[in-house]
Order: C-alpha cells, then structure tokens, then sequence
C-alpha cells in the first residue's frame, strides 16, 4: 500500500477532529429545562390553566400562537374560545404575558436549550420582569 | 423469499389502504386546535362594510389641534420619532394643500387655505395598488375595506411604497425601539426592515372603540360605515362639498377633506 503512514495519520486526525463535540461534552449532564410558572397573576388563578391543558400547550403552543396570529391580524377575529368553552382574547403580548411574566424563566429557558430563537420579541414588548 | 403476481397485487393493494389512512392520520396531527375550540368576533366589535374617514378642515384651528391628533395615533401604536426625515415613521403627518391635493389649488385660492397644514394618512384606499404589487401579501384589504399590514410577513420589499399614489407608507430603516419614548405595552412595536401604516386602528375597532385620532379630533374627524345611508359620515359628505386626495388616479380613497367648512357648504 502506498502511503499507509500519511493515509493513516490523516485518518486518525480527522476522526479525532470529528470526534472532537463528543469527547467534549462527554461526562457532561444537560440538565431538562423545567420552566417556571411562579408569578403573581398565576398564583392568584384558581385553577392553573391555561388557555388549553398543560400537554397541549407543550406541545403546540408554537401551533397555537400561529392560528392566533393569523386570525386576529388577518381575520379580526380576536377572541379565542378554548375547548371547554371559555373566552380568552387573542393576544401575545396582552393575554400570554399578563400571566406569564416571567418570560426568563417561562420562554427562554426551553428555547435556550433547544437552541430555538423565534423572533416574537423583536416587535412584541416582553413584560418587565416581575421579582416577587 | 419470492413472491408472485398475485401476493404482490394483495401487498400493494394493503399499502394503498394504510397508506391512505395514513395520510388522514397526518392530517389529524396537522389539526392542532383541542378538542371544540374556535375564534370569534368580539361581540362588542364595531363592523362596516366600508370604513370611511371625513376630515373637517374647519375644525382644526391652532397647531395643538392637529399635535393633539398625530399624538394620540402615535403613542398608542409606538411610532418611533426619530427627529430625521429620511428615516421618518408616519401614521398621520400634515402637509401643504398644494402637496395635498397636487393640481386642484389655484393662484388666488383663499390665503387660509394656501398656507393651512392638512392630515394626512392612509386614505384605505377600494382599489389599493400597494396590496395588488405585495409579493407576499403582507398588505392586503379586509372585507371592511381597511388596508391591512402584517408585519409577520413583510419582507422589506417596498413594493407597496413605490406603489402608494400617496407616501402613506414608512419604512423602518433602524430599529425603532430606541426612538420610542414610551412604549405602549398594549401594542407592539415594528421591527427593521418592514414597511408599516395606519391601519384605521383595527385593534381599537375590535374591541368597540373608534379610532384613536377620530377620538381626540373634537369632531374634526368623522369616521364610520360609508355603505351605511344612515352613518355618520354618510350624512356629513350628502350636506358637504368634499374632495378627495388623487382623485384622477382612480384607486378611490376612504378618506374625503371637507375644505371650506360648514359656512361654504
């Protein structure tokens, strides 16, 4: 064979290169988010619901933000009747948010840690965060 | 292992049937909405089939009257005031009458008038070119005649300036939060790159309130259902004589001037 020597070395250079995010982060625990629900308009609900359960909102939020962004700006139709028939207003900024305040803890934890970066915030104002 | 003809024609005839169940399984998951949720209309959502504005010149004496009016549109939706008219954000701004209504002036139209500052917004308009020349029809009209922006969809294009007969249109050349004084957190704000507008405050409408400038105008701006006989503005324009902006251009504009007052009617 010719040039097993250089072939060789090349070879274990470039797996240890691509090896090199694995052996960096072995050993490592990523810890799973767990996001916060603690703030005040929360802790005064009665039943801690939101707009649709908990495992629906976990996982179609994204979803359901969409449909609600297509039918308040495109449809005008601004109020939402969630599936045991109460009334929501259709808002981001004013429905979402008065609950979830603490939009550190509550939205970026999980996107952070997926590494998704929606773009929401660059026009919708985050609610100041209150530490109480 | 082999397989004849027929076993294959069972097989394939198997798949198809999965297959097509599979497909109404995808479009199961693809419906996101719980179990029997649905939007609405806010009861309380004032409805026209035409929205029209009617702007009283008359009415609008002093400086503070028009300030008033300009404000109270442009807190409430976050219009930054960048202090520089290159990268200006208007909703509703005042200019001459020779720029307002290009080629109905005269040389010896009354002095008032010659030098009078005069609103001006987007005239929503029934046949809008800058919905017909959106790529992505991030503008678009409602069936209440309002010329719709969606900011999630603007790419930044500005078709629809280049289009719009009457500079309606703004462009945000730098992120506008710096330039806002107080942000209301009721709205959002734009972000760069997009183009935005009046909207006839179709939030405000939504939720029964008229729009914020028809509010603070004391009475110089009339707003309501033009398709209406029994409206406002209906009765304002069959006893006024009014004019619209670029009448020639035939994109029919949704906001009419009542120049010479009630005296002159």
């Amino acid at each position: 064979m010719y040039n097993s020597g250089k072939i060789i070395t090349g070879l274990i250079i470039f797996v240890g290169l691509v090896a090199t995010p694995f052996f960096y982060n072995s050993g490592k625990t990523s810890v799973k988010p767990e996001p916060g629900i603690d703030t005040p308009a929360i802790r005064q609900l009665a039943e801690k619901q939101c707009v649709e359960p908990r495992e629906f909102m976990k996982a179609n939020h994204m979803q359901l933000l969409n449909d609600w962004r297509d039918s308040a700006v495109r449809d005008g139709s601004r109020i939402y009747v969630n599936s045991q028939g109460k009334q929501f207003t259709i808002s981001l900024q004013n429905t979402c948010m008065h609950c979830h305040s603490n939009k550190a803890e509550f939205c970026d934890k999980c996107h952070t840690y997926a590494n998704v970066k929606p773009y929401c915030w660059n026009c919708h104002i985050a609610p100041k965060e209150n530490k109480t | 292992m082999s397989i004849d003809r027929r076993e294959f024609l069972k097989f394939a005839g198997a798949s198809t049937l999965l297959g097509l169940g599979g497909i109404t399984a995808v479009q199961e998951l693809l419906k996101t909405s719980a179990g029997a949720s649905h939007v609405m209309v806010d009861e309380k959502a004032l409805s026209a089939k035409r929205w029209a504005m009617v702007i009283d010149i008359s009415k609008f004496k002093t400086e503070a009257d028009y300030k008033n009016v300009v404000q109270a549109c442009h807190s409430i939706h976050n219009v930054p005031d960048i202090g520089n008219p290159k990268d200006e954000v208007k909703w509703i701004w005042t200019d001459t009458y020779e720029h307002t209504f290009p080629g109905q002036g005269n040389e010896y139209m009354p002095e008032g008038l010659k030098h009078k500052p005069f609103l001006l917004l987007c005239n929503h308009c029934e046949q809008p070119p800058c919905v017909r020349v959106c790529p992505t029809k991030a503008t678009f009209k409602r069936k209440d005649g309002i010329v719709m922006m969606d900011q999630h969809r603007c790419i930044g294009c500005r078709f629809c300036m280049a289009a719009c007969p009457f500079g309606a249109r703004s462009f945000n050349w730098r992120d506008p939060r710096p330039f806002i004084k107080e942000q209301n957190p009721e709205y959002p704000t734009r972000t760069m790159g997009v183009v935005e507008k009046c909207t006839f405050c179709f939030e405000r409408l939504a939720k029964g309130l008229q729009p914020a400038c028809v509010e603070k105008s004391n009475g110089g701006l009339i707003f309501g259902d033009l398709s209406d006989p029994n409206s406002e503005v209906r009765k304002v324009l069959s006893t006024h004589y009014s004019i619209r902006r670029k009448p020639e251009i035939g994109t029919q504009p949704s906001v009419y001037y009542i120049i010479g007052g009630s005296e002159n009617a």
